[in-house]
C-alpha cells in the first residue's frame, strides 16, 4: 500500500525537474562528438569547422555588430511577414468558417493557390518587387497564410454542434456565441497552424535571403561562402536552428496559457 | 444554518434528519403553489423529409406536474421534447403554454452535459443565466445554482476533471439558474452508471420539488419513469398511446411492489406493440 502510494509521487517529484534539461542531453552530445572528431583532425577544418572556431567566429562577429544586426533584420522581416501573412490567414479563416456565402465564393481559389509551391514564385516576386524588403516579406506572408488559413477553417468548422445549440438554447448573441464558443474551440486547431506556419516562415526567409537579399542571416551565410568563411556559414545555420526552436517554444507558451483547459495541457 | 441551531436545543424533540428536511421542503414550498407553466398541446406533427414522425399529438400538462415520456427508440420522444423547447419548427398544430414565456422559462437538459470545455464550473453555470448574465448578482445566483446541485466546492475546477455524474449536475445548475418555469429533460442520466443515475433521480426530483418547476422528462427507462413522474405517457408511432397516472405518494421507495407494478404493466404494454409490428 505505502510502496503503491509513494510511487507515483517520486515520479512526479522527479521528472518536471528532470523534463528541462532532458531535452537538452541529445544536442550537447552531438557537439562534445563533433568537437573531438574536428579536433583529432577527424574532419578537416575546411568540411566543418569545430563548435570552438564557430563559437569564435561568433563572438568576432557579435563584437563588430554584424551579427546582432542581421539577426536583428531577419527577425523582423520573420515577424511582419507572419503577422501579415497570419492575420490575412485568420481572416479568411475566420470567415469562410462562418459564412456559407464566403466560403463558396472564396475557398476554391484559395485550395488552387494553395497547391502552388510558394518558393517557385521567387523568379516571379524578383521580379515585381526586386531584392526589397517587400519581396522577403511577400514569399514569408504568402508561405505562413496557407497552414493559419486551413487550420482556422478546421477548427472553426469541428468546434462541437451540441456546444453551439447550447449556445443559442441559452440565448447566446451571435457575438457572444463566437466569442465564448466558436473561438475557444477553434483554438487548439490554431495553435497547430501557428506553428506549422512557424516552421514555414524561417525555411521561406532561408530561401528568400540566400537568393535575393542584401542583409540578413541568409545574406550573410552566402556572403560567408564567397570569402570560405565556413565557420561563419555554420554559424548562420546554427542560429537558424536557435531562432527556430524559440519561435516553437514561445507558440507552446502561449498554447499552455489559453489552453490551461485543455486536458492535454493540464498540470498535475 | 437554522437547522444545525434546532439541532441543539436540548429541549427540541428528536426529530429525524430526512423528516425534517422533507417537512421544510413542504413548508417552504406551500400547498397548492406553482410557478410552473401549464402546458397545451393540440394537434402537433412532424416530419423529417418522408418520415413522420410525429402524427397529431394533444396534450395538456397541468403546472407544476412531473410528466414522463416513454417509448421504444425512433418512436419520436426526443422530437416532442425538442419541439416543445423550441428547438425545431412545428409543421402542423400549436404548443401554448399558458401565459407569455420568455426563452429563460424553457429550459433543456440534455443527455450529454454540454458544458463549455474552456469555462470554469461556475462560468458554466453562469450561462445559463441567459440575457441576465451581465447583471451583478449573475455570480451570487450561479454559486446559488451550484450549492442547490451540491457542488459549490467544484466552482473554479475545469469541467474536464469532473465526474460524469458531476458534469450532468453541473448541466443541471445550469439549467436551473435562471429558475425556470419548465424543464425539459432529454434522457439526461441515459449515460450515466447505476448507482450515480439512482443519486441524480433523487437530485432532480428534489429540485422539481422545491422550485416547483412543469417537468418533462424522456427517458427509455420505465423504471425511471414510474419512480419520479406524476404520470407516464407511452408514445408509439408518433401519437400518444397510453397516458398512465401514476398515484404512488411520494417520497418514493425504489424497489417497492407499487412501482414495480406498474412498471411490469407499461413494459407489458410496450413489449406487446414491438411484437406487433415486428409481426409486420
Amino acid at each position: 500500500m505505502s510502496l503503491i502510494e509513494s510511487l507515483p509521487r517520486v515520479r512526479s517529484l522527479r521528472l518536471p525537474r528532470a523534463d528541462g534539461l532532458i531535452q537538452w542531453i541529445v544536442p550537447l552530445v552531438i557537439v562534445v562528438v563533433w568537437q573531438v572528431a574536428c579536433v583529432s583532425g577527424f574532419v578537416p577544418a575546411r568540411v566543418l569547422p569545430a563548435p570552438s572556431d564557430v563559437a569564435l567566429a561568433g563572438w568576432k562577429l557579435l563584437l563588430s555588430g554584424e551579427l546582432a544586426r542581421n539577426i536583428w533584420v531577419s527577425f523582423w522581416r520573420a515577424s511582419v511577414g507572419f503577422v501579415i501573412g497570419g492575420g490575412i490567414g485568420f481572416a479568411f479563416g475566420l470567415m469562410n468558417g462562418l459564412s456559407q456565402l464566403s466560403s463558396k465564393l472564396t475557398d476554391t481559389t484559395l485550395q488552387m493557390v494553395r497547391n502552388i509551391p510558394h518558393l517557385a514564385l521567387i523568379p516571379l516576386v524578383i521580379l515585381w518587387f526586386g531584392i526589397d524588403e517587400s519581396a522577403k516579406l511577400f514569399l514569408v506572408a504568402l508561405g505562413v497564410f496557407f497552414p493559419i488559413y486551413l487550420n482556422t477553417l478546421h477548427g472553426i468548422r469541428t468546434v462541437d454542434p451540441q456546444l453551439i445549440e447550447m449556445g443559442r438554447i441559452y440565448g447566446m448573441t451571435d457575438g457572444e456565441l463566437f466569442r465564448r464558443v466558436i473561438f475557444p474551440g477553434a483554438l487548439p486547431s490554431i495553435f497547430v497552424g501557428v506553428r506549422f506556419a512557424l516552421g514555414i516562415m524561417w525555411l521561406t526567409l532561408i530561401v528568400a535571403e540566400t537568393i535575393a537579399a542584401s542583409s540578413g542571416l541568409g545574406y550573410m551565410a552566402m556572403q560567408a561562402r564567397e570569402f570560405m568563411l565556413i565557420d561563419v556559414v555554420v554559424l548562420s545555420i546554427l542560429i537558424y536552428a536557435l531562432l527556430g526552436k524559440l519561435a516553437d517554444s514561445a507558440s507552446r507558451v502561449l498554447e499552455r496559457l489559453t489552453l490551461s483547459w485543455h486536458p492535454a495541457f493540464q498540470k498535475h | 444554518m437554522q437547522e444545525a441551531l434546532r439541532f441543539l436545543l436540548p429541549d427540541a424533540e428528536p426529530v429525524e434528519r430526512t423528516d425534517f428536511l422533507e417537512q421544510a421542503r413542504l413548508a417552504r414550498r406551500g400547498p397548492e403553489v406553482s410557478r410552473g407553466l401549464p402546458l397545451t398541446i393540440r394537434g402537433v406533427r412532424k416530419s423529417f423529409g418522408a418520415n413522420e414522425v410525429l402524427r397529431g399529438i394533444d396534450l395538456h400538462i397541468p403546472a407544476g406536474q412531473f410528466v414522463a415520456i416513454v417509448g421504444r427508440s425512433g418512436c419520436g420522444k426526443s422530437t416532442l421534447l425538442r419541439l416543445i423547447a423550441g428547438l425545431e419548427t412545428i409543421d402542423a398544430g400549436t404548443i401554448s403554454f399558458g401565459e407569455h414565456a420568455r426563452s429563460e422559462d424553457v429550459r433543456v437538459m440534455f443527455q450529454e452535459p454540454r458544458l463549455l470545455p474552456w469555462a470554469r464550473v461556475l462560468s458554466n453555470v453562469e450561462v445559463g443565466l441567459g440575457r441576465d448574465r451581465a447583471s451583478s448578482n449573475a455570480q451570487i445566483r450561479a454559486e446559488k445554482a451550484l450549492t442547490e446541485v451540491g457542488l459549490d466546492d467544484k466552482r473554479d475546477q475545469w469541467p474536464a476533471v469532473l465526474s460524469g455524474g458531476q458534469k450532468q449536475r453541473v448541466a443541471l445548475a445550469r439549467a436551473l439558474v435562471s429558475d425556470p418555469r419548465v424543464l425539459a429533460f432529454d434522457e439526461p442520466l441515459g449515460a450515466l452508471d447505476a448507482l450515480t443515475r439512482i443519486s441524480m433521480q433523487r437530485l432532480l426530483e428534489r429540485v422539481w420539488h422545491d422550485q416547483a418547476f412543469t417537468a418533462i422528462l424522456v427517458t427509455h427507462d420505465v423504471s425511471e419513469a414510474v419512480a419520479l413522474a406524476d404520470r407516464v405517457l407511452v408514445i408509439e408511432h408518433g401519437r400518444i398511446a397510453h397516458d398512465v397516472a401514476v398515484d404512488i405518494p411520494r417520497p418514493r421507495r425504489r424497489g417497492s411492489a407499487d412501482l414495480a407494478a406498474l412498471e411490469g404493466s407499461i413494459l407489458r404494454e410496450l413489449l406487446l406493440s414491438a411484437d406487433e409490428t415486428s409481426d409486420l
